[in-house]
């Protein structure tokens, strides 16, 4: 067995470079281009089946990519067998030796690359995950989250380069894994190694990652900062993964500066960006906490409104549903042209209450709207969301940051 | 702290709850009822029996007479020592022969076969619908000195020109092997296919190269498998006769061909009864200090 390469040099940046995986005529990954900083907390962010659980086995080398390459700095890994590779996963279902004790199962990688003295090492890791005093018993008798720290210990107790994690609270209840959320993050912060994240929990992702990759369909549809992704979504698809949003379709009327004069269904919204010529279609979008709901009378005379930015953007509209959560209120406001429009509002007091059957206007300002990818593009697709098996758009091109 | 409780699962159940009713408690010892009758029936009753024969003494014209005598087993263990010896010696032998070309294919099976997973199994079972004697004699036309197996053993020269396989110890080896190697694989087979072969990929990702993993994922986790499959293999073939009487010869006899014409062609029962009580014994010795050796009694 060669020495782990890791030893040798700096910390290197993960990276995938064309990477696709056909299994016969199912394509899983296509054409997937990623670079992934040493010692950062990177998330692939999808529903299931959009290729993120095979990129992740194509790092491990557990699968062998159709085309492109796997990258460790500037060293090709893509042939490397998974054993040569200093890369470690913790499976989605732990895939915890069941004959060998938790002690046995943390020393496995070690003592397969020849090291003897193993005892303090797994005692510290063990500590480090928590499970001091567990090391004699069996997989078998330990509870779920206990499993996924065994797990966890097993694969970080190799230093790896990259540690790869597979869908790993998947299993745990919601208090568990927001336990075991903040532990991984702690232990990923104190060792330094690069942690690649395999999840379709948004939440999860957001609160872990310091970049993530939003996958559908076997692509990136987008590539940032948990908030960059949620105040910048870029498409439709990546509005609605991560959070709620109102999208809307419309045409460019003008460019105004670094503005755009969008017109949805005779309404004039303001967009952030250039959109296109004038008469090009043009798609928009803006997050239900960042509207306001407000009562008709409230938001007259009309040109006091242009005057307010905090009104500049503005739909009329009907209140059809008011759900007070206690936290917030939420509205569904319906549009003279039939669409619902959601409104989240915070219980922090002051504004007028709005009830069911109220004309209304949702305002908002004019920089928390979004831009995102026409609709003639992704119009199909956009009708299933928020569901998260989308259908396969189309043709949807890779979209970077 | 997150320890796990180990309650007791069998805690004693809340005052509240109603006592299981006594119909209910009856039910295992219903259900263990026809096994029990079977074995007191058939098996010991005529244990009893055997004990019984062999502790006497007497002979054929004047009959056996039940006088409590150990005389018996000294005597069938000298005269029949060596017989006994061979006889662990093949069936030892058949077994191993059966492990190495029975773990192999309940490997292939398990992990392998897929869609003809049972088609496979099913050939493995396919001998068992002819009967033992029939294949043993088939075996007999198989390794004839004019058989195409001879002709080409001596042609590649592993056998002399004059050599034979009929009448050898490796053809009664040959023979248990064939007949006893289902009951080795399906146990292995069995214990194979439980395995989660995301397992392996774990001992792969772990650093373990193929062999290693095998050596320290699958083959342990196969162990009950093994043992399984090495007692029901070493048992019978221990016990059996028909090989040698077709295969071998009478001076490579096991000591079931012993027993047998003990029982049935010198009526000497009390010899024949103390020969198959010494066979059990000493198979339980060995078996025991093989499982102890293995130890796989907390896989069992």
């Amino acid at each position: 067995m060669p020495e782990r390469a890791g030893q040798q040099h700096g910390p290197r940046d993960l990276r995938l470079v064309g990477l696709r995986k056909a299994f016969g005529s199912a394509v899983a990954v296509d054409d997937l281009s990623l670079t992934i900083p040493a010692g950062s907390f990177f998330a692939l962010l999808g529903p299931s089946g959009c290729g993120k659980t095979t990129t992740l086995r194509m790092v491990a080398g557990l699968e062998i990519p159709t085309a492109g390459q796997v990258l460790l700095g500037d060293e090709d890994i893509t042939r490397r067998r998974p054993y040569e590779r200093p890369v470690n996963t913790v499976f989605q279902s732990y895939a915890l030796f069941p004959h060998l004790s938790v002690e046995e199962n943390v020393a496995f990688g070690l003592r397969r690359r020849g090291r003897k003295d193993v005892k303090g090492v797994v005692a510290e890791m063990l500590a480090l995950v928590e499970l001091a005093g567990f090391g004699r018993r069996r997989p078998g008798q330990l509870s779920g989250g206990q499993q996924q720290r065994v797990a966890v210990a097993r694969a970080l107790i190799n230093e790896p380069e990259v540690l790869l994690l597979d869908e790993p609270l998947g299993a745990l209840d919601l208090k568990l894994r927001r336990q075991m959320q903040l532990e991984l993050k702690r232990i990923q912060t104190s060792v330094g190694s690069t942690f690649v994240h395999v999840t379709h929990d948004q939440e999860e992702a957001m609160t872990m990652a310091d970049t993530i990759a939003v996958m559908n369909a076997g692509l990136v549809e987008q590539l940032g900062s948990p908030r960059e992704l949620y105040e910048r979504p870029a498409s439709r698809y990546v509005a609605n993964f991560l959070g709620q949003s109102n999208c809307l379709d419309g045409s460019v009327v003008a460019t105004q500066g670094d503005e755009t004069l969008v017109e949805v269904h005779g309404v004039r919204l303001l967009v952030p960006g250039r959109l296109g010529p004038p008469g090009s279609p043009a798609s928009l979008g803006v997050r239900p906490e960042k509207a306001r709901a407000l009562p008709w009378d409230a938001a007259l005379p009309a040109d006091s409104a242009v005057r307010d930015p905090a009104l500049r953007n503005a739909i009329p509209g009907t209140v059809t549903d008011v759900s007070f959560t206690g936290l917030s209120t939420q509205y569904v406001v319906r549009t003279a042209w039939g669409e619902d429009l959601g409104v989240f509002s915070q219980n922090a007091g002051g504004e007028a209450p709005v009830l069911r059957g109220d004309t209304v206007v949702v305002a908002w300002r004019p920089e928390h709207t979004f831009p995102l990818a026409p609709a003639s593009v992704v119009a199909e697709e956009a009708a299933e969301q928020p569901l998260p098996r989308p259908a396969v758009p189309p043709t949807m091109a890779p979209l970077g940051s | 702290m997150t320890a796990v409780r180990t309650a007791p699962v069998t805690a004693t159940p809340p005052a509240d709850q109603p006592p299981v009713p006594p119909d209910r408690r009856r039910v295992p010892y219903l259900l263990l009822l026809p096994g029990l009758l079977w074995l007191a029936v058939f098996f010991v009753v005529p244990l009893f029996t055997l004990v019984s024969t062999s502790l006497q003494t007497g002979s054929l014209e004047e009959g056996y007479a039940l006088t409590f005598s150990w005389s018996t087993y000294g005597g069938v263990w000298t005269t029949y020592g060596r017989q006994l010896l061979r006889s662990f010696c093949y069936a030892g032998s058949a077994t191993v022969l059966a492990l190495l070309i029975g773990y192999p294919l309940a490997y292939a099976i398990a992990f392998k076969a897929q869609r003809w997973r049972n088609v496979m199994l099913v050939l493995v079972v396919a001998p068992f619908f002819t009967s033992f004697l029939l294949r043993t004699l088939a075996w007999k036309i198989v390794l004839a000195d004019d058989g195409w197996v001879v002709g080409t053993l001596q042609a590649v020269g592993l056998v002399s020109d004059t050599g034979r396989l009929l009448a050898t110890p490796a053809a009664v080896v040959l023979g248990l092997t064939y007949n006893f190697l289902p009951f080795m694989v399906l146990p292995l087979y069995a214990s194979l296919e439980k395995m989660d072969p995301l397992l392996l990929e774990a001992a792969s990702d772990l650093h373990a190269t193929p062999m290693t993993a095998f050596r320290t994922v699958t083959w342990p986790l196969s162990l009950p498998g093994v043992v399984a499959g090495t007692l029901l293999t070493f048992i019978p073939a221990a016990g059996d006769y028909v090989n040698v009487q077709f295969l071998g010869t009478p001076t490579s006899q096991m000591i079931g061909n012993v027993i047998e014409s003990r029982f049935l062609t010198v009526l000497d029962y009390p010899a024949a009864a103390a020969l198959s009580i010494t066979v059990m014994a000493a198979v339980l010795v060995l078996v025991l200090a093989y499982v102890r050796r293995v130890g796989a009694r907390e896989l069992l």
